[in-house]
Order: C-alpha cells, then structure tokens, then sequence
C-alpha cells in the first residue's frame, strides 16, 4: 500500500526504517535530529517496537551492538558530537560483523560545533572514525523521499554484508518537508541470520552463539588467525567497493565542467547546472550517492573530456576524493555562502558565478 | 566436544574450538564460574541464557560455557545486554564483568541501567585492580594497596577511595536485588550460589535489576602465593568490603517499576 504524506526528512527515516521491519531504536537527543528521536518514542512502542532513549551516544551505539547481535534490524541516529562519540562502536560493530544503520544528521564544525546545516563529518563518516581501518557504505540522500528509500536500503546493504551502514543526512533534508510515499522496497533476498544469539536450546543445531568484537584477536573457527579474518574482511571491503557505487549523472556527455555534489548541496548544484546550460555552457553534474564506496572510476572516465567544481557545505572533504579521480579540479566550499551571514546557504546563483569563473 | 571440568564440576565447561585458555595459577575468576554454571545448570535457566561480557580476563570464561554470548567493548555490557533482554524478552541475560569494566570505563552504562531498572543481573568479579593488563589500580583497590600504577599503595587523597559497588547499586530504585560474596571458602561459595539463584530469580520474574558482587583472588598481580591471597583477602579485603545482601526486595516494593507490556 502506498500512502503520500507531506513530511519532514527527519521523520521520513522513521517511516523507511518501520517499511524495513526495523525492531529497535536507540538514541539520544541532540540537536537536528531530534525529530527523528521523538519520531520512535512515539511510533514504535505502541507498534510493539523497543525503543530506549540511551544515557548517552556511546549507550545508543553499544545498545544498538546488543540489538543486532539478536539478529533483529536496529537503528540509531546521531548529529556530529554524538557521532564522534560512536566512533568506538562503530569499529566494535564492523569487528563483529553486526549489520545495523546509523543515520547521520550531521552539523556544522568540529567538536561542539554549531546546529547549523553543513557537511563537515564526510571524512569520519567514509573514513571511519574509529580504530582498525574498517569502512562502512554511507549512502548520501538529496531529498525527503530518499531519506525514506535510503534507510531501507541501508538495512538491506547492512544485512547484505554484515556491517553497519550509514546515512548521512544534514539539518537542511532532515528539517525539510516534502511529499513522501512510504512504501516498503523490495531489494531481494538475503541469507537467514542464523549467527544471532537467542539461547542454546532455540538453535537448530543446538550449538552455542558467540559473538565478539575481537575477531582477530580470539581465534575462532571460522578465522583461527588474525590473518585469517582480515582476509575476509578485504574481501568484504573488495564486494563492496565493486558492487555498492552508487551516483546520478546529469548532461555529463558533451560537458566541459562538471560539477560535483551530494545530499542538500546536490540540488543547488543541479540549479546552477540548469541555469548554466540555458546560458549556453556545457555544465554537467555528478551526485555521488555512495560516498563510500566513492564513485572513482565514473568520474576518472568523464575527467579525459571535463575538468570538475565540487561544491559542497565544508572547507574541501570530497574535493580529496575528486581529485584523487580527476585532473584538473576546481572547489566552491561553505565560505562561499550566498549570505555573508552565518546562517546563509550555498544559494545557486552562488554556484553559477563560481561556474562562469571557472568555465 | 570434549568437556573439559576446569575446576571438576559442572559439564557446562567446554573447551573451546580453537586454543586453551589460560587463568594463572589460584585465579579464583574460574571458581566463581563454576559457582555461576552449578546454578544455571541446577535452575535449567542454561538453554535460554545469553552471557554479555566486556573486556578483561573474565571476557574469556564465555568461550569456555556451552552457552550463547556477546562479547562487547570495555565497559559496555549493561548497554548490550539492556538491547538484547529488551529484544528477546524471554532470556536471562547476565553481564559478567571486572571490577573496572563495571564501575570505571562503565560506571556510567552500569549506573544508568540501574537507573532505568533493565530487568538484567549484572555479576561483577572484583579482584582488586586490572588483573588482564598487568595490575594496575581499580576503583575496588585498597587504600595502601601497591599496585603497578600506585607504587608506593593507594592513597586516598591522590587516588581515591575504594568503591563500594554493591552498597551503591542497592541505593538505586530500579535494582531489586544486591549482594556481595565470595567464593574462597565452600560455605561463601554456596553462599555466591544462593545469591546468584536469587538474582535470577528476581530478573526472571521481572522486578528489576539484580547485582551480584564475587570477590575473588588474583594472585600474580598481589605478589603473593594462592593461600597468601586468599589470606590477605579474609584478613583486609573482606574487613573493607564486607559480604552480604545489601537489598532484597519483594514485587511489593518494585511495583512502579512494572514496565509497559510491549507485545512481540
Ligand atoms: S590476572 Fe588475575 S584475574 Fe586475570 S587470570 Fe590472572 S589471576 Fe585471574
């Protein structure tokens, strides 16, 4: 059944992770993502649904470990401080291999920062922040809808390749309203979860469960070496870097410069792209909807016939991966925005000056 | 699989697929988990237990149980074990953690489950200092206590007072039940048997959150032989920790803390 609300992004994600039979949610207040908090307090117990506001984000991400080691989907959601201090669970969650989805509102600045919208955590989001060079696929919405459809795909990518998936959404998409139709998306099928704990006696084989965040460390049968688990732990990171890139390409073919962008920044960018091609250039843009894995080879392609303006809301974090990809690369950041205020945004027009500069 | 009887007694011992793990000589963390595995054995509550463990050298008893576990980050057991009992609902689901791993790195996760009354028993073997990193201070260790980061003994002003978990936790409304025992005689064990049993009894009829403190010896890091320890543990650690059962109340008492009925 499909059903059409006008909603904010926020609450939107709820309304993807109820479509993908999320059982629990663990979180904490922080600021913009609240709604998304308040969104579960309120729809999921009454479903039968667990949810537990946390004593902190370290409690959200360790809760959400225990939940995902029961086999059910889990989920939590954070902004930047929060997500900092996730950082550890997030390496726990990857070790044990437990699929579960964090979503990322992020905001502005390192440490405290400010409330105001920005991309500033695409590098700890792609990256990892925590230890041991693990990865997880984040997947970078653009509008309300794909908030809703992001998350469930999330889920199935988190089960997919049992490993926490991230989508990194920002205040402007989460406090947005948009049209949405929820609907529950069908990605395929996907292996039963028979690693879950449950209690001796409720597995078939009657067997016992263990699940660790020190596979490598504790030899097991599966990887009796630490060599034996970071094997399979590249060729997870290998599937993936194969198999998850995910990007929207618009008028790239005879394009001289394309743009590059993702989430909120994405459809300012598009404006421009469209204004700049009603004046006659030949401007292109490239939306990466997998910030990791990056879509590299995309764009080393285009780079033989374009050269590229990324524009996104921090001081430069994509631009990294662009230029690893392309040659000549140009950069249009957060302190070109349109308004010489701190609340301003990277308004289009913002985007065409900077388009024209460049061309 | 071969069962292994560590210290000859329960058959929930096993040995695990892969290594043989080690507890140095007069350890009493194993004793202590035979005590644990008598009563699950004995209660029949094994089949549908889920052990929840941190880090220290009590994280390598689950591998050691024919039981279901998680193994979770230092500290963070009553996190964990709160999302799997909230979960699953049906099992009785334990933390076994170290003095450290429960009120350092975790007091925050152990205190505010207490807070929040998960219906989950946390077990926290006390040993005096970080047993699996070489012996350094605990919040349990003893004022004078030399250790290999209080060289010269704990001293209150510069590094605190000794913690009293279990008279903390029996402070808190969400927890039913708190004790503290001991297994370095066979009366305290049996005592540390009651008092386990009782534990789960009480999470298994949902009153709350239920606390068991073992003391136990770890000889190599006291400098001192296995009976030397075990002195020293009767004649000071008992003296500044004293055993019993600091709250033990009936559905009375926790009945507003009955929690909404979530359906399956
Ligand atoms: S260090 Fe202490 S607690 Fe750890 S195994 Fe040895 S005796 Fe036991």
């Amino acid at each position: 059944m499909v059903q059409r609300l006008l909603l904010q992004g926020n609450e939107a994600a709820g309304w993807g992770a109820l479509a993908a039979g999320c059982g629990a949610f663990f979180g904490y207040p922080i600021t913009p993502q609240n709604e998304l908090t308040e969104w579960f307090a309120r729809e999921f117990p009454p479903r039968g649904k667990v949810f537990v506001q946390s004593q902190s984000e370290t409690a959200s991400i360790n809760m959400l470990y225990g939940a995902a080691a029961t086999g059910v989907r889990a989920m939590t959601s954070t902004s930047s401080p929060g997500w900092g201090l996730m950082q550890e669970g997030m390496s726990n969650l990857a070790n044990a291999e437990l699929p579960c989805v964090v979503v990322l509102v992020s905001r502005g600045g390192p440490g405290v920062g400010t409330t105001r919208h920005s991309q500033m955590d695409y590098t700890s989001a792609t990256r990892g922040g925590g230890g041991g060079g693990y990865r997880n696929i984040v997947l970078a919405p653009w509008s309300v809808q794909e908030l809703h459809d992001h998350v469930q795909l999330a889920f199935y990518l988190a089960d997919k390749y049992r490993n926490p998936t991230v989508v990194l959404s920002d205040a402007i998409l989460g406090q947005m309203a948009e049209p949405l139709e929820v609907k529950a998306l069908d990605f395929g099928s996907l292996p039963p979860k028979d690693w879950a704990v449950k209690g001796i006696t409720r597995h078939q084989d009657g067997q016992r469960r263990g699940l660790s965040a020190g596979q490598g460390f504790f030899p097991s049968p599966q990887y009796p070496t630490y060599l034996d688990f970071m094997s399979a732990f590249d060729r997870k990171l290998k599937a993936m870097r194969a198999s998850e890139v995910r990007y929207e390409a618009h008028c790239v073919e005879d394009a001289r410069l394309i743009l590059v962008a993702f989430g909120s920044t994405a459809r300012m960018a598009l404006e421009a792209t469209q204004a700049a091609r009603e004046r006659g250039m030949k401007v292109g843009l490239v939306r990466p909807i997998s910030l990791w894995p990056f879509p590299y080879e995309a764009i080393r392609k285009l780079c033989k016939s374009a050269k590229f303006l990324v524009v996104e809301d921090n001081l430069g974090q994509m631009l990294e991966d662009v230029e690893m990809a392309a040659g000549e690369v140009h950069f249009l950041g957060m302190l070109a925005r349109h308004e010489p205020r701190e609340q301003g945004m990277v308004f289009p027009d913002k985007v065409l000056e900077k388009i024209e500069e460049v061309y | 699989m071969e069962k292994v009887r560590v210290t000859g007694g329960s058959p929930l011992w096993t040995r695990p697929e892969f290594a043989t793990i080690p507890f140095c000589p007069g350890c009493q963390e194993p004793v202590a988990s035979e005590a644990l595995l008598q009563v699950l054995e004995e209660t029949g509550l094994v089949g549908e237990a889920i052990a929840v463990v941190g880090i220290g050298c009590n994280s390598f008893l689950p591998f050691l149980w024919k039981m279901d576990f998680v193994m979770a980050a230092h500290g963070r057991p009553p996190d964990v074990a709160t999302a799997v009992k909230r979960i699953l609902k049906y099992p009785l689901v334990f933390t076994v953690q170290g003095d450290g791993d429960c009120f350092a790195i975790g007091a925050g996760s152990t205190v505010s489950a207490a807070i929040r009354g998960e219906k989950i028993t946390i077990i926290m073997l006390n040993n005096n200092n970080y047993g699996t990193t070489g012996g350094q201070m605990s919040p349990t260790t003893l004022l004078g206590q030399k250790t290999s980061t209080t060289a010269l003994g704990r001293g209150g002003n510069e590094e605190g007072f000794p913690a009293h978990v279990a008279e903390t936790m029996a402070t808190f409304k969400g927890v039913c039940y708190s004790a503290r025992t001991a297994v370095n005689d066979p009366a305290s064990f049996q005592r540390t048997k009651r008092c386990l049993r009782t534990a789960f009894q009480m999470q298994m009829e949902g009153l709350g959150l239920s606390f068991v403190e073992i003391i136990v010896a770890c000889p190599p890091n006291r400098r001192l032989s296995p009976l030397e320890t075990i002195k020293w543990i009767d004649d000071e650690v008992l003296a500044e920790f004293p055993l019993g059962e600091f709250k033990n109340v009936g559905r009375e008492e926790m009945e507003d803390r009955e929690p909404v009925e979530v359906k399956g």
